[in-house]
Protein backbone atom coordinates (compact mmCIF):
# COMPACT_ATOMS: atom_id res chain seq x y z
CA UNK A 1 0.00 0.00 0.00
CA UNK A 2 1.27 3.38 -1.28
CA UNK A 3 0.17 6.73 0.76
CA UNK A 4 0.04 10.06 -0.84
CA UNK A 5 0.23 12.99 1.48
CA UNK A 6 -1.51 15.87 -0.71
CA UNK A 7 -1.32 18.62 1.53
CA UNK A 8 2.53 17.95 1.63
CA UNK A 9 2.73 18.28 -2.26
CA UNK A 10 -0.02 21.03 -3.20
CA UNK A 11 -0.78 22.75 0.30
CA UNK A 12 -3.88 23.81 1.65
CA UNK A 13 -5.23 24.28 -1.41
CA UNK A 14 -5.01 21.96 -3.66
CA UNK A 15 -4.95 23.75 -6.89
CA UNK A 16 -1.73 23.43 -9.04
CA UNK A 17 -2.22 20.93 -11.68
CA UNK A 18 1.59 20.60 -12.45
CA UNK A 19 1.61 18.68 -9.29
CA UNK A 20 -1.26 16.62 -9.87
CA UNK A 21 0.37 15.44 -13.21
CA UNK A 22 3.59 14.72 -11.27
CA UNK A 23 1.92 12.50 -8.63
CA UNK A 24 -0.43 11.05 -11.37
CA UNK A 25 2.39 10.02 -13.59
CA UNK A 26 5.79 9.48 -10.90
CA UNK A 27 2.95 7.95 -8.36
CA UNK A 28 -0.55 7.08 -8.75
CA UNK A 29 -0.11 5.18 -12.05
CA UNK A 30 2.66 3.25 -11.56
CA UNK A 31 1.34 2.24 -8.23
CA UNK A 32 -1.74 0.69 -9.81
CA UNK A 33 -0.06 -0.71 -12.74
CA UNK A 34 1.86 -2.82 -10.09
CA UNK A 35 -1.55 -3.99 -8.35
CA UNK A 36 -0.67 -2.49 -5.86
CA UNK A 37 -3.56 -0.20 -3.29
CA UNK A 38 -3.19 3.44 -3.48
CA UNK A 39 -4.12 5.73 -0.90
CA UNK A 40 -4.72 9.74 -1.42
CA UNK A 41 -4.96 11.67 1.99
CA UNK A 42 -6.23 14.77 2.27
CA UNK A 43 -5.40 15.27 5.82
CA UNK A 44 -5.00 19.37 6.09
CA UNK A 45 -6.13 20.02 2.72
CA UNK A 46 -9.34 22.88 3.12
CA UNK A 47 -10.37 22.48 -0.83
CA UNK A 48 -9.39 21.36 -4.05
CA UNK A 49 -10.48 22.14 -7.75
CA UNK A 50 -11.99 20.18 -10.32
CA UNK A 51 -9.09 20.49 -12.45
CA UNK A 52 -6.52 19.62 -9.78
CA UNK A 53 -8.23 16.36 -9.18
CA UNK A 54 -9.39 15.75 -12.30
CA UNK A 55 -5.63 15.80 -13.48
CA UNK A 56 -4.81 13.41 -10.67
CA UNK A 57 -7.31 10.53 -11.40
CA UNK A 58 -8.83 10.70 -14.27
CA UNK A 59 -6.55 8.57 -16.16
CA UNK A 60 -6.49 5.83 -13.94
CA UNK A 61 -10.58 5.49 -14.45
CA UNK A 62 -9.82 5.71 -18.35
CA UNK A 63 -6.64 3.28 -17.89
CA UNK A 64 -8.32 0.90 -15.90
CA UNK A 65 -12.14 1.81 -15.62
CA UNK A 66 -14.31 2.25 -13.05
CA UNK A 67 -13.31 -0.48 -11.06
CA UNK A 68 -10.03 0.99 -9.99
CA UNK A 69 -11.46 2.90 -7.57
CA UNK A 70 -11.60 0.00 -5.47
CA UNK A 71 -7.91 0.37 -5.29
CA UNK A 72 -7.94 4.00 -4.25
CA UNK A 73 -8.48 5.26 -0.76
CA UNK A 74 -9.63 8.68 -0.27
CA UNK A 75 -8.76 9.68 3.20
CA UNK A 76 -9.11 12.30 5.60
CA UNK A 77 -11.91 14.41 2.92
CA UNK A 78 -13.52 17.41 4.45
CA UNK A 79 -17.05 17.80 2.68
CA UNK A 80 -16.08 20.03 0.35
CA UNK A 81 -12.64 18.20 -0.95
CA UNK A 82 -15.36 15.03 -0.85
CA UNK A 83 -17.77 16.37 -3.20
CA UNK A 84 -15.44 17.84 -5.89
CA UNK A 85 -13.84 13.71 -5.77
CA UNK A 86 -17.14 12.67 -6.40
CA UNK A 87 -18.30 15.31 -9.24
CA UNK A 88 -14.62 13.91 -11.04
CA UNK A 89 -15.50 10.19 -10.38
CA UNK A 90 -19.32 10.51 -11.84
CA UNK A 91 -18.42 12.22 -15.05
CA UNK A 92 -15.69 10.23 -15.85
CA UNK A 93 -17.66 7.24 -15.84
CA UNK A 94 -20.83 9.07 -17.18
CA UNK A 95 -18.10 10.42 -20.27
CA UNK A 96 -16.33 6.97 -21.22
CA UNK B 1 -5.50 52.94 -28.39
CA UNK B 2 -8.31 54.91 -26.68
CA UNK B 3 -10.54 54.36 -23.57
CA UNK B 4 -13.03 56.13 -21.32
CA UNK B 5 -13.75 55.33 -17.89
CA UNK B 6 -16.97 56.81 -16.80
CA UNK B 7 -18.22 57.82 -13.34
CA UNK B 8 -19.77 54.29 -13.15
CA UNK B 9 -18.17 51.20 -14.37
CA UNK B 10 -19.77 47.79 -13.35
CA UNK B 11 -20.51 44.76 -14.95
CA UNK B 12 -24.19 45.47 -14.87
CA UNK B 13 -23.22 48.67 -16.82
CA UNK B 14 -20.02 48.04 -18.59
CA UNK B 15 -21.04 47.61 -22.38
CA UNK B 16 -20.44 51.74 -22.55
CA UNK B 17 -17.07 51.56 -21.04
CA UNK B 18 -16.33 48.12 -23.44
CA UNK B 19 -17.74 50.08 -26.43
CA UNK B 20 -15.28 52.78 -25.65
CA UNK B 21 -12.23 51.25 -26.65
CA UNK B 22 -10.63 52.19 -29.99
CA UNK B 23 -8.04 49.78 -31.00
CA UNK B 24 -7.08 51.33 -34.07
CA UNK B 25 -3.55 52.57 -33.47
CA UNK B 26 -1.87 49.63 -31.20
CA UNK B 27 1.48 52.29 -30.94
CA UNK B 28 0.10 54.03 -28.15
CA UNK B 29 -2.96 53.65 -25.49
CA UNK B 30 -4.88 56.83 -24.46
CA UNK B 31 -6.94 57.13 -21.35
CA UNK B 32 -9.59 59.68 -19.91
CA UNK B 33 -11.50 59.63 -17.64
CA UNK B 34 -14.73 60.93 -15.78
CA UNK B 35 -14.03 64.80 -14.33
CA UNK B 36 -15.54 64.44 -11.43
CA UNK B 37 -15.62 60.67 -9.76
CA UNK B 38 -15.80 57.12 -10.34
CA UNK B 39 -16.09 53.83 -9.20
CA UNK B 40 -14.91 51.15 -11.37
CA UNK B 41 -14.80 46.93 -10.94
CA UNK B 42 -11.44 45.42 -11.25
CA UNK B 43 -12.35 44.13 -14.40
CA UNK B 44 -11.98 47.40 -16.00
CA UNK B 45 -9.03 48.20 -14.58
CA UNK B 46 -7.47 44.65 -15.53
CA UNK B 47 -8.43 45.06 -19.35
CA UNK B 48 -6.84 48.97 -19.02
CA UNK B 49 -3.45 47.11 -17.78
CA UNK B 50 -3.79 44.36 -20.29
CA UNK B 51 -4.04 46.55 -23.05
CA UNK B 52 -1.11 49.14 -21.50
CA UNK B 53 1.31 46.78 -21.37
CA UNK B 54 1.01 45.57 -24.75
CA UNK B 55 1.77 48.57 -26.36
CA UNK B 56 5.96 50.28 -25.75
CA UNK B 57 6.62 51.84 -22.33
CA UNK B 58 5.98 55.24 -22.56
CA UNK B 59 3.11 54.97 -24.93
CA UNK B 60 0.46 55.05 -22.38
CA UNK B 61 -1.17 58.69 -21.43
CA UNK B 62 -3.65 59.45 -18.52
CA UNK B 63 -5.60 62.76 -18.94
CA UNK B 64 -5.30 64.72 -15.89
CA UNK B 65 -6.58 62.80 -13.00
CA UNK B 66 -9.26 65.38 -11.22
CA UNK B 67 -11.69 62.57 -9.82
CA UNK B 68 -11.56 62.86 -6.01
CA UNK B 69 -11.42 59.32 -6.33
CA UNK B 70 -8.24 58.88 -8.92
CA UNK B 71 -6.66 57.37 -5.81
CA UNK B 72 -7.95 54.04 -6.54
CA UNK B 73 -6.10 53.89 -9.81
CA UNK B 74 -2.99 54.88 -8.03
CA UNK B 75 -3.98 52.40 -5.31
CA UNK B 76 -5.13 49.64 -7.34
CA UNK B 77 -1.28 49.46 -9.04
CA UNK B 78 -2.77 50.41 -12.52
CA UNK B 79 0.03 53.52 -12.92
CA UNK B 80 2.98 51.89 -11.36
CA UNK B 81 2.15 48.81 -13.43
CA UNK B 82 1.99 50.53 -16.99
CA UNK B 83 4.59 52.99 -15.98
CA UNK B 84 3.04 56.49 -15.71
CA UNK B 85 4.79 58.72 -13.37
CA UNK B 86 3.65 62.23 -15.15
CA UNK B 87 0.32 62.19 -12.63
CA UNK B 88 0.15 64.98 -9.58
CA UNK B 89 0.42 63.30 -6.28
CA UNK B 90 -2.52 61.50 -5.38
CA UNK B 91 -3.37 62.14 -1.39
CA UNK B 92 -2.48 58.08 0.06
CA UNK B 93 -5.55 56.30 1.42
CA UNK B 94 -6.10 54.21 4.30
CA UNK B 95 -4.05 51.04 2.95
CA UNK B 96 -5.77 48.46 5.27
CA UNK B 97 -8.76 48.65 2.60
CA UNK B 98 -10.07 45.08 1.09
CA UNK B 99 -8.49 44.80 -1.77
CA UNK B 100 -6.12 42.69 -4.09
CA UNK B 101 -4.28 45.32 -6.60
CA UNK B 102 -3.55 44.43 -9.82
CA UNK B 103 -0.94 41.63 -10.42
CA UNK B 104 0.69 39.36 -13.44
CA UNK B 105 0.29 36.29 -13.20
CA UNK B 106 2.82 34.10 -15.85
CA UNK B 107 3.29 30.78 -14.00
CA UNK B 108 1.93 27.97 -11.37
CA UNK B 109 3.99 28.91 -8.97
CA UNK B 110 2.92 32.79 -8.57
CA UNK B 111 -0.79 31.46 -8.89
CA UNK B 112 -0.37 29.83 -6.00
CA UNK B 113 1.55 32.19 -4.18
CA UNK B 114 -0.70 34.73 -5.52
CA UNK B 115 -4.01 32.63 -3.98
CA UNK B 116 -2.12 32.17 -1.27
CA UNK B 117 -1.76 35.92 -0.56
CA UNK B 118 -5.01 37.08 -1.32
CA UNK B 119 -7.15 35.45 1.44
CA UNK B 120 -5.66 37.65 4.08
CA UNK B 121 -5.88 40.68 2.03
CA UNK B 122 -9.66 40.31 1.27
CA UNK B 123 -9.95 39.58 5.32
CA UNK B 124 -11.98 36.60 4.29
CA UNK B 125 -11.42 34.59 7.49
CA UNK B 126 -14.65 34.97 8.83
CA UNK B 127 -16.35 33.93 5.80
CA UNK B 128 -15.09 30.79 5.30
CA UNK B 129 -17.92 29.25 2.83
CA UNK B 130 -17.32 32.69 0.60
CA UNK B 131 -13.78 32.31 0.91
CA UNK B 132 -14.14 28.98 -1.15
CA UNK B 133 -15.60 29.90 -3.80
CA UNK B 134 -13.60 32.59 -4.26
CA UNK B 135 -10.31 30.78 -4.23
CA UNK B 136 -11.94 28.18 -6.36
CA UNK B 137 -12.89 30.45 -9.27
CA UNK B 138 -9.48 32.92 -9.12
CA UNK B 139 -7.58 29.49 -9.10
CA UNK B 140 -9.45 28.15 -12.31
CA UNK B 141 -9.59 31.70 -13.86
CA UNK B 142 -5.59 31.65 -13.78
CA UNK B 143 -5.11 28.30 -14.45
CA UNK B 144 -7.37 28.64 -17.96
CA UNK B 145 -5.10 31.89 -19.05
CA UNK B 146 -1.85 29.46 -18.25
CA UNK B 147 -2.80 26.94 -19.94
CA UNK B 148 -5.17 27.96 -22.84
CA UNK B 149 -4.04 31.44 -23.93
CA UNK B 150 -1.18 31.94 -24.92
CA UNK B 151 -0.54 35.39 -23.42
CA UNK B 152 2.70 36.80 -23.02
CA UNK B 153 1.41 39.23 -20.81
CA UNK B 154 0.30 36.14 -18.72
CA UNK B 155 -2.79 36.76 -16.53
CA UNK B 156 -3.93 40.20 -15.13
CA UNK B 157 -5.79 39.82 -11.82
CA UNK B 158 -7.34 41.89 -9.56
CA UNK B 159 -10.21 42.00 -6.93
CA UNK B 160 -12.10 44.52 -4.25
CA UNK B 161 -14.49 44.43 -1.76
CA UNK B 162 -17.42 46.30 -1.76
CA UNK B 163 -18.95 47.09 1.77
CA UNK B 164 -22.14 48.77 1.12
CA UNK B 165 -22.87 45.77 -1.29
CA UNK B 166 -21.09 43.01 0.64
CA UNK B 167 -19.64 41.60 -2.34
CA UNK B 168 -15.81 40.65 -3.49
CA UNK B 169 -15.26 41.89 -7.70
CA UNK B 170 -12.26 40.10 -9.47
CA UNK B 171 -11.55 40.44 -12.90
CA UNK B 172 -9.02 38.30 -14.73
CA UNK B 173 -8.10 39.30 -18.37
CA UNK B 174 -5.56 38.80 -20.88
CA UNK B 175 -4.22 39.54 -24.37
CA UNK B 176 -4.06 35.98 -25.64
CA UNK B 177 -5.32 34.34 -28.94
CA UNK B 178 -9.29 34.26 -27.21
CA UNK B 179 -11.70 31.97 -26.95
CA UNK B 180 -11.94 31.01 -30.56
CA UNK B 181 -9.09 30.12 -31.46
CA UNK B 182 -8.88 27.95 -28.79
CA UNK B 183 -12.26 26.43 -28.91
CA UNK B 184 -11.89 25.66 -32.43
CA UNK B 185 -8.61 23.70 -32.30
CA UNK B 186 -11.09 20.77 -31.49
CA UNK B 187 -14.88 22.23 -32.07
CA UNK B 188 -16.60 23.89 -34.68
CA UNK B 189 -17.56 27.73 -33.74
CA UNK B 190 -18.08 30.00 -36.85
CA UNK B 191 -18.25 33.06 -34.72
CA UNK B 192 -16.98 34.36 -31.01
CA UNK B 193 -20.34 34.20 -29.46
CA UNK B 194 -20.24 29.91 -30.43
CA UNK B 195 -17.19 29.59 -29.23
CA UNK B 196 -18.36 31.36 -25.88
CA UNK B 197 -21.19 29.47 -25.71
CA UNK B 198 -19.07 25.87 -26.32
CA UNK B 199 -16.77 27.54 -23.63
CA UNK B 200 -19.35 27.46 -20.71
CA UNK B 201 -20.48 24.07 -21.62
CA UNK B 202 -19.73 21.02 -19.77
CA UNK B 203 -17.39 18.63 -20.84
CA UNK B 204 -15.67 20.78 -24.36
CA UNK B 205 -12.04 21.64 -24.13
CA UNK B 206 -10.04 23.28 -26.91
CA UNK B 207 -7.56 20.60 -26.24
CA UNK B 208 -9.87 17.76 -27.74
CA UNK B 209 -13.01 17.01 -29.14
CA UNK B 210 -13.63 13.51 -26.96
CA UNK B 211 -16.36 13.76 -24.38
CA UNK B 212 -14.69 13.62 -20.93
CA UNK B 213 -11.90 15.79 -21.79
CA UNK B 214 -7.76 14.79 -21.88
CA UNK B 215 -5.95 13.74 -19.15
CA UNK B 216 -5.46 17.15 -17.78
CA UNK B 217 -8.57 18.84 -18.91
CA UNK B 218 -11.90 17.72 -18.20
CA UNK B 219 -13.70 21.18 -19.81
CA UNK B 220 -15.36 22.07 -17.23
CA UNK B 221 -13.49 25.17 -15.66
CA UNK B 222 -15.95 28.11 -16.91
CA UNK B 223 -19.02 25.84 -16.55
CA UNK B 224 -18.17 25.59 -12.58
CA UNK B 225 -17.54 29.46 -12.33
CA UNK B 226 -20.58 30.41 -14.02
CA UNK B 227 -22.64 27.29 -12.06
CA UNK B 228 -21.39 29.34 -9.03
CA UNK B 229 -22.64 32.66 -10.36
CA UNK B 230 -25.74 31.16 -11.18
CA UNK B 231 -26.26 29.44 -7.49
CA UNK B 232 -25.40 32.62 -5.81
CA UNK B 233 -27.20 34.75 -7.94
CA UNK B 234 -23.84 36.56 -8.75
CA UNK B 235 -22.76 38.76 -11.94
CA UNK B 236 -20.62 36.88 -14.31
CA UNK B 237 -19.28 38.34 -17.87
CA UNK B 238 -16.89 36.74 -20.34
CA UNK B 239 -15.42 38.85 -23.10
CA UNK B 240 -13.39 37.45 -26.24
CA UNK B 241 -13.63 38.88 -29.46
CA UNK B 242 -16.64 40.60 -30.49
CA UNK B 243 -18.52 38.69 -28.46
CA UNK B 244 -19.72 39.53 -24.30
CA UNK B 245 -22.06 36.77 -22.35
CA UNK B 246 -23.31 38.54 -18.92
CA UNK B 247 -25.19 36.14 -17.20
CA UNK B 248 -28.13 38.02 -15.44
CA UNK B 249 -28.86 36.90 -11.59
CA UNK B 250 -31.48 34.44 -11.24
CA UNK B 251 -33.94 34.33 -8.80
CA UNK B 252 -34.59 32.21 -6.25
CA UNK B 253 -33.30 29.51 -5.42
CA UNK B 254 -31.34 27.13 -7.85
CA UNK B 255 -31.93 23.42 -7.98
CA UNK B 256 -30.92 22.78 -11.67
CA UNK B 257 -28.20 24.09 -13.24
CA UNK B 258 -28.70 24.48 -17.29
CA UNK B 259 -25.72 22.69 -19.62
CA UNK B 260 -26.43 25.76 -22.33
CA UNK B 261 -25.29 28.79 -21.19
CA UNK B 262 -27.46 30.43 -23.52
CA UNK B 263 -30.56 29.07 -21.68
CA UNK B 264 -29.59 30.73 -18.68
CA UNK B 265 -31.01 34.67 -18.65
CA UNK B 266 -27.89 36.55 -20.21
CA UNK B 267 -27.32 38.77 -21.95
CA UNK B 268 -25.26 38.35 -25.44
CA UNK B 269 -23.50 40.96 -27.62
CA UNK B 270 -21.79 40.24 -30.74
CA UNK B 271 -20.68 43.65 -31.90
CA UNK B 272 -18.18 44.98 -29.55
CA UNK B 273 -15.12 46.02 -30.15
CA UNK B 274 -12.61 43.00 -31.16
CA UNK B 275 -10.57 42.39 -27.63
CA UNK B 276 -7.63 40.32 -28.40
CA UNK B 277 -7.96 37.97 -25.84
CA UNK B 278 -10.23 36.81 -22.85
CA UNK B 279 -11.83 39.19 -20.17
CA UNK B 280 -13.59 37.53 -17.13
CA UNK B 281 -15.69 39.37 -14.32
CA UNK B 282 -17.52 37.98 -11.55
CA UNK B 283 -18.70 39.66 -8.35
CA UNK B 284 -19.28 37.21 -5.40
CA UNK B 285 -22.10 38.00 -2.92
CA UNK B 286 -20.73 37.53 0.66
CA UNK B 287 -24.12 37.12 2.08
CA UNK B 288 -25.03 33.84 -0.08
CA UNK B 289 -26.78 30.93 2.09
CA UNK B 290 -25.76 28.22 0.36
CA UNK B 291 -22.20 26.24 1.36
CA UNK B 292 -19.59 25.37 -0.94
CA UNK B 293 -20.38 21.77 -0.45
CA UNK B 294 -23.84 22.12 -1.19
CA UNK B 295 -23.01 24.14 -4.31
CA UNK B 296 -20.83 21.07 -5.68
CA UNK B 297 -23.99 19.15 -5.01
CA UNK B 298 -25.67 21.16 -7.00
CA UNK B 299 -22.82 21.10 -10.03
CA UNK B 300 -22.52 17.36 -9.46
CA UNK B 301 -25.88 16.47 -10.44
CA UNK B 302 -26.55 18.71 -13.50
CA UNK B 303 -22.43 18.30 -14.40
CA UNK B 304 -22.73 14.50 -15.01
CA UNK B 305 -26.20 14.69 -16.75
CA UNK B 306 -25.12 16.87 -18.90
CA UNK B 307 -23.00 15.01 -20.64
CA UNK B 308 -24.91 11.42 -20.73
CA UNK B 309 -27.92 14.16 -21.92
CA UNK B 310 -25.04 15.25 -24.80
CA UNK B 311 -23.85 11.37 -25.93
CA UNK B 312 -27.58 10.31 -26.21
CA UNK B 313 -28.25 13.67 -28.66
CA UNK B 314 -25.67 12.10 -30.36
CA UNK B 315 -25.86 8.53 -30.49
CA UNK B 316 -27.37 7.59 -33.70
CA UNK B 317 -28.51 4.33 -35.33
CA UNK B 318 -27.31 2.54 -38.27
CA UNK B 319 -29.60 3.51 -41.46
CA UNK B 320 -31.02 0.47 -43.55
CA UNK B 321 -32.90 0.52 -46.89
Amino acid sequence: MITITIKKHAGVFAENKDVAGTLRDETILPTLRNGQEITLDFDGVEGATQSFIHAMISEAIREFGPEVLDHIIFKHCNKSVQAIIEIVVDYMQASE
Amino acid sequence: MKCHISNSVFIGNIDPFLRSFDFSDPSFLEISTHDKWMSVHPVALAMIAALGMTVPRGNVHFDDISATSGHYLQRMGLLELLGIDNIKPIIAKDPSGRFVPLTVIKSAAEQTKFITDMMPLLHLDKAPEQAEAIRYVVSELLRNVLEHAAAPSGAIVAAQYYPKTKRISIGIVDTGVGIKQTITQSHTAWTDAEALRLALTPGITGTTSREGGTIDNAGAGLFFIKSIAVNNHDFFMLYSGQSLYKLHRRKGEVKYLHVDPFHDPHALKEDMPNWHGTVVGIDISLEQTKSFTDLMKVIRTSYSSAIRERRKARYRKARFE
